[in-house]
């Protein structure tokens, strides 16, 4: 069988030969993480105080909290040799011309639009859809919905910052937490007015700002009554990042009634540590979604957590990993139900080949006065090869007796004789397997936006072409 | 005008034992050969090893499509050669509707016609076409959107089978015990299908163990097949008269019959 020319797990490799950052001195905090540092970066952001001192007690906490050993591997982080602050501009490539050539070649095959490519190249500042989003932006403005990067957030709407941002993921959560309090930058603040329902998805990438695909991006996301919206991050096709450290944060209350998807494919390059704490607040008969899918990093350790705090709140957790050579996805979810009547669905599909690792780790909480709660987990795990592996970590915790909890989990290959099943029809052994995981993860890819779904299944059909012939 | 040879054909289980034992067979477009034997005699081998299946070992012979060698070929490539089997227990693909699988099929082997560029049947014409074979069928329209197999009666995965030959369009198609599992309608339905479709575009190799089927595929030839060798060849009447004596007479000593 051809080989194809390009295999996109190996990207992120090539990467360290192929690709130049530029020198220009344009603001840096410089390497390693101090006191000062902390200091600059909300001096350089004319932040209120409150802020900065929020930011130094977390960079108190973060250096007396150990990295934690129970999940993926760690220890090569290097703390000191990271850059904590660099105005947007430098992590990206000065030129079309100075991306690697594989990388282009993959957005080719994916067919996404050049002026698309230039926007994730972050050589391109005018995407052509500003048109586009400059009139969803009129219709948002004049409902009252507020979408801005969280900088212009904590500028333009400090009351409503100042009353959640850090109170559903406190600094003390974790170190990652902890450090992105510290030293955050970028991300996306979204409130949505009682009442209003979004209709249209809105994507970060629509909002012309780099910032958006920073190392340690904040998002705040306030759903007020009965309002709803569907909040898309990341994409499918592949990210360059020079930096090999991803912590951010994500943060999300929805009120009474109100209903919020939150959607992230996240295909960072395979030298990022990709490690991220979203949390969400489900108040009384409020919804979460978590769609999450991770196709990319080094490491990737997220859980997706719901915390249902009100009466007859549901939360759903949707997710997807596929790890290749090299890469371990540790990812999963947590639902903790507080109150009664709560019901969390949690569906993980993880796929491993070439000698990835992919795992699912997991909560489900009910706690002490959370009556008639129903909780429902399900993991299926599809392992392409001998060399590749698959972990589950349920942890279940339960409090009511009348408590409904169940989990589920399956561990599958790629049978010979579905293979062959498929081949007798003309299909190519790799068109073969990329149709039998498309169809695994199908649970997954029919819950995206259709251009999504798109992109990810020829992303899989890519991934499978490097891992057959 | 296709032409399937296959040439004292000999195949192996990986193990090295010999199922099949050196068969000869030619068939024709617009020809239906029917293969008969008793149940465990190795029907289903000689199918797989036709197609292709990688635990079967061709240990002799050559099986040659319009003078070409399918043995180098990977199943992939024999079915864009022309060849189909339609499987006695076809496997399931969760996630995979129908129709979606029904158009990729279509177009892997257009691409390959293509010599290796793309050419998507247009979306109107691809619903046209289904549409016609799914009313020749009696498939009901549902199953397009189910996922493929996944969770289908015998019957409707046959019929799914038939569908797939009826759009593939290969110039020579086996059919394993197609007839196994299938009430006395949709044998007819399935039966007259498959009639419908060899002519001067198809040959069929029908494999069955009852003569049932071959009421409604009227056979050109029937071949016997037991302890992996042809024990005996003749018309239509042939079938018959095994439905009535059974296939004893022509086990040789030591092959196990029926039950």
């Amino acid at each position: 069988m051809a080989k194809p020319e390009t295999d996109v797990s190996q990207i992120g490799r090539d990467y360290k030969y192929g690709f130049h950052t530029t020198d220009k001195p344009a603001f840096s905090t410089g390497r390693g993480l101090t006191r000062e540092v902390v200091e600059t970066i909300s001096a350089q952001k004319g932040e209120p105080g409150w802020m900065l001192e929020r930011r130094l007690q977390a960079y108190e906490h973060f250096l007396t909290r150990p990295v934690p050993t129970w999940g993926g591997d760690l220890s090569e982080i290097d703390f000191d040799a990271m850059f904590y602050y660099v105005k947007p501009i430098e992590n990206q490539a000065e030129s079309w011309e100075e991306l690697p050539p594989d990388i282009k070649q993959t957005w080719d095959r994916l067919g996404i639009p050049e002026a698309e490519k230039k926007y994730l190249a972050g050589v391109g500042a005018q995407y052509e859809s500003e048109v586009v989003y400059h009139k969803l932006k009129e219709e948002l403005t004049r409902r009252g919905v507020v979408f801005l990067d969280m900088d212009s957030g904590l500028r333009e709407h400090e009351e409503i910052v100042r009353e959640h941002f850090g109170n559903i993921v406190p600094f003390r959560d974790n170190k990652f937490a902890a450090l992105n309090t510290a030293v955050w930058s970028g991300g996306s603040f979204i409130y949505v007015p009682p009442g209003v329902k979004v209709e249209m998805p809105l994507q970060a990438y629509f909002r012309i700002n780099a910032e958006n695909m920073g190392q340690f991006e904040r998002t705040l996301i306030v759903i007020d009554e009965n309002a709803f919206v569907h909040y898309v991050e990341g994409c499918t096709a592949p990210i360059y990042s020079s930096d090999s450290l991803h912590a951010a944060v994500v943060e999300i209350i929805v009120k009474p009634g109100g209903r919020c998807r939150y959607t992230t494919i996240q295909n960072w390059s395979t030298n990022v540590y990709n490690l991220v704490t979203k949390r969400a607040v489900a108040q009384e008969n409020a919804t979460v979604e978590w769609v999450d899918g991770n196709l990319g990093s080094k490491l990737t350790m997220k859980y997706p957590a719901i915390w249902l705090t009100g009466e007859g709140a549901h939360g759903e957790v949707l997710s997807i990993a596929f790890a290749g050579p090299g890469q371990h996805q540790d990812t999963g979810a947590k639902a903790v139900h507080m109150a009664p009547n709560t019901t969390s669905l949690i569906t993980a599909k993880s796929i491993s080949r070439g000698g990835g690792r992919a795992g699912y780790r997991g909560l489900v909480s009910v706690a002490n006065g959370a009556r008639g709660a129903k909780s429902k987990v399900v993991c299926d795990a599809l392992i392409l090869d001998e060399e590749s592996r698959s972990d589950t970590y349920p942890t279940i915790r339960v409090h009511e007796s009348d408590a409904d909890v169940g989990h589920e989990a399956t561990v599958s290959k790629i049978g010979e004789e579905q293979l062959f099943y498929l081949m007798s029809r003309g299909l190519s052994e790799s068109e073969a397997s990329s149709m039998i995981v498309s169809g695994f993860v199908e649970p997954i890819t029919k819950e995206l936006p259709l251009e999504y779904a798109v992109e990810m299944n020829r992303l899989i059909q890519l991934q499978m072409e490097g891992s057959v012939g | 005008m296709a032409l399937l040879e296959i040439k004292d054909l000999h195949v192996a289980l990986n193990d090295g034992t010999e199922i099949v034992k050196g068969i000869d067979l030619t068939v024709r477009s617009g020809e239906v050969h029917a293969i008969m034997g008793p149940n465990a005699s190795g029907k289903s081998t000689l199918a797989y090893a036709l197609m292709g299946h990688p635990s079967y070992k061709i240990s002799g012979g050559d099986v040659l499509l319009d003078g070409e060698s399918l043995l180098p070929l990977g199943a992939d490539e024999r079915a864009q050669r022309g060849l189909f089997l339609a499987f006695q227990y076809p496997y399931a693909v969760p996630g995979v509707t129908v129709s979606s699988f029904l158009r990729s099929a279509m177009n892997a082997l257009r691409k390959a016609r293509a010599d290796g560029t793309d050419d998507p049947i247009p979306i109107p014409e691809f619903r046209k076409d289904l549409a016609a074979a799914m009313e020749h069928l009696k498939v009901p329209r549902e199953l397009l959107g189910r996922y493929l197999n996944d969770g289908f009666s015998g019957g409707e995965k046959k019929r799914i089978e038939i569908l797939q030959m009826a759009l593939l369009r290969p110039q020579i198609a086996v059919l394993d015990e197609t007839d196994s599992g299938l009430d006395i309608d949709a044998l007819k339905t399935v039966a007259d299908g498959v009639s419908d479709l060899v002519g001067p575009e198809m040959g069929a190799i029908v494999i069955t163990h009852y003569q049932r089927i071959l009421n409604y595929i009227h056979p050109d030839f029937v071949h016997v097949f037991a302890g992996g060798r042809f024990v005996a060849e003749g018309d239509a009447e042939l079938a018959k008269k095994l439905e009535s004596e059974g296939y004893d007479a022509y086990l040789p000593e030591g092959i196990p019959g029926d039950g």
